[in-house]
């Protein structure tokens, strides 16, 4: 099946065509999916109905009901796949009489109001972020069916070639269809597990956003938006899961920073150097609001979870937002909310994090024995920010030599420019 | 990118307690709003949004030449066109901000709707930056 060229740039009825997909793509495919049972193919045939809406509303208009009318063209298209097949089996062959008698009484091909059924979405986003998915696949497949992103918008955020993006796409289509994965919402008992493979992959999108691993960008702000306009969909249609709260929290109080942490010259500023007047204050309200309501929801009786991981990142990223300067940071509140991370959330990027929390707090030597039990530890060997770290912390005990040697190794590390030239102007601005 | 939706309710010929209640709209068009305000965040969109009280109670400061600040209090009968409230969106395009608005249920000729985008710090030159405390780091 062909896929739009909707990315013509200039004509303007075609961006208003553009917006409309980026509004209604994810319930047209949601609905089709729902009926066809199969979201590569609803994919498919929102696609064609969309290109057919090219074709026809520049003469025709854009219809009162957009969204409406993309579901009954790819559902039509479905049906003349089927006849075309000679596949119809009992069921759809009355599926389709059916919807050409309400087409006949109704007169007008397009005046059915597409009802969307409750947690279509939901099912669309679950779908998209299945386990049997490769972790690329599913941010691949969730930004374009839920982000409404085409391959080429997606291949130029993460900085690869078009044609990998549209194989990975289509590739998770098949396995999706030969798992026979159903259109369905999880179970109960796996409501926990599946929502967090969802927001793994909204914080995964995300972060590649804040703190770009490849190229010569050190952030990639579009990727940020993307992601927190997912996460606020998901609290949208969950709104008493504390957890999707606490992701939302977290990105909207990190996303605060976002505008602080360039440079004029795009270098990295780091949150001690940052001017916090330019925090973006509705993001930090946002946030904190986010965070008030997981904190709430995880206190319900009967939850019994206690803030979860994100949670927990969101209420460290509070403290940091509500302190007017870098001295006023509540550092013992953050050595504590690191310790209960570490006990949920178990890792050694968690204890380096708490490591430095622990030198503001109580000085650098607190940090540094911290860090210096991490090193032997495999998971953190090749982390560039493990000598990164150290580097810093040996430099304010005057250990230079020493602080010199971990901030180059740090440099051979990373693998992005801008990080790695950070990195050498401070190793080389040591006496 | 954040656009500003401006609601001007249409006042034509209305004065006084008429305004009032033109201003205080019935139970089917609030839960219409309610509707759309739902899909809104739903979308992701919606940073925001207030309705405003009637523009009877609103006050008016001006400041004439060499002299202190005046204030008036409304009534204001030569204003046709008074904001009754807004919506703060985060979008990707005017385009999609002039999407959302068209979809906004307003009853035919009730309200016109106004699309304005949000100045980004970074969209000033660098002596207004300045100029407004930033630091340029």
């Amino acid at each position: 099946m062909t896929h739009p060229k909707t990315s013509q740039p200039g004509t303007g009825a075609n961006r208003s065509y553009e917006a409309v997909w980026r509004i209604e793509s994810a319930r047209v495919i949601a609905a089709l999916a729902r009926r066809t049972g199969d979201v590569g193919l609803a994919e498919d045939l929102a696609h064609d109905a969309f290109v057919s809406a090219l074709e026809q509303w520049p003469v025709s208009g854009v219809p009162r009901n957009p969204g409406a009318w993309l579901v009954t063209v790819g559902k039509r298209r479905w049906f003349d796949m089927l006849r075309r097949k000679g596949t119809l089996d009992g069921k759809q062959a009355d599926l389709i009489r059916q919807a050409e008698v309400c087409q006949g009484f109704a007169g007008t091909d397009f005046d059915e109001v597409e009802e969307e059924v409750a947690d279509d979405r939901l099912r669309l986003i679950f779908t998209a972020c299945h386990p049997v998915l490769s972790r690329e696949a599913r941010v691949a497949l969730t930004l374009r069916l839920v982000a409404g992103l085409t391959t080429e918008e997606i291949a130029r955020a993460y900085l690869v070639r078009e044609p990998t993006v549209a194989q990975r796409v289509v590739r998770a289509k098949r396995s999706l269809s030969e798992a026979r994965v159903p259109f369905e919402l999880p179970p109960d008992n796996q409501l926990e597990e599946r929502l967090d493979a969802v927001l793994e992959v909204v914080y995964l999108v995300f972060n590649e956003g804040y703190a770009a691993t490849v190229g010569e960008q050190w952030a990639r702000p579009e990727l940020c938006h993307e992601a927190l306009r997912l996460g606020r969909i998901i609290a949208a249609l969950l709104p008493d899961e504390p957890e999707v709260h606490g992701l939302v929290a977290l990105m909207e109080l990190q996303a605060s920073r976002l505008r602080a942490r360039v440079g004029p010259g795009g270098e990295p500023v780091l949150l001690a150097d940052q001017d916090r007047s330019r925090w973006d204050p509705l993001l930090v309200s946002r946030g904190l609001v986010a965070l008030a309501r997981a904190s709430e929801l995880a206190a319900l009786p009967g939850s019994g979870r206690g803030l979860g991981p994100y949670g927990l990142q969101a209420a460290i990223a509070a403290c940091h937002a509500q302190a007017a300067t870098l001295a006023a940071t509540d550092w013992a509140r953050i050595c504590a909310l690191y310790e209960a991370l570490g006990q949920v959330a178990p890792s050694p990027v968690v204890e380096l994090n708490r490591a430095v929390a622990l030198s503001m707090a109580y000085g650098p030597e607190a940090g540094l024995e911290v860090v210096d039990s991490l090193v032997p530890d495999p998971l953190l060997a090749g982390y560039y920010l493990l000598p990164s770290v150290r580097g810093d912390l040996l430099a304010k005990l005057g250990r230079f030599e020493e602080a010199r040697a971990d901030l180059e190794r740090a440099a051979s590390l990373t693998r992005n420019e801008r990080e790695q030239q950070l990195l050498l102007d401070r190793a080389a601005s040591l006496p | 990118m954040r656009f500003m939706m401006f609601i001007y309710p249409k006042l034509e010929g209305a004065t006084g307690g008429a305004v009032d209640e033109a201003w205080m709209p019935p139970a089917e068009a609030v839960a219409a709003m309610t509707r759309y305000n739902d899909e809104l965040t739903k979308a992701g969109v919606l940073l925001s949004l207030d309705g405003l009280h009637s523009p009877n109670e609103a006050v008016r400061v001006q400041f004439p030449s060499g002299k202190a600040p005046v204030v008036t209090d409304g009534p204001f009968t030569e204003a046709k066109e008074m904001v009754g409230g807004y919506w703060l969106i985060d979008v990707k395009s005017q385009e999609e901000a002039i999407e959302w608005a068209k979809r906004c249920p307003i009853g035919e000729g009730a309200a016109e709707i106004e699309v304005r985008q949000v100045f980004e710090m970074s969209e000033f030159p660098p002596e207004l930056q300045a100029a407004a405390g930033y630091s340029g780091k």
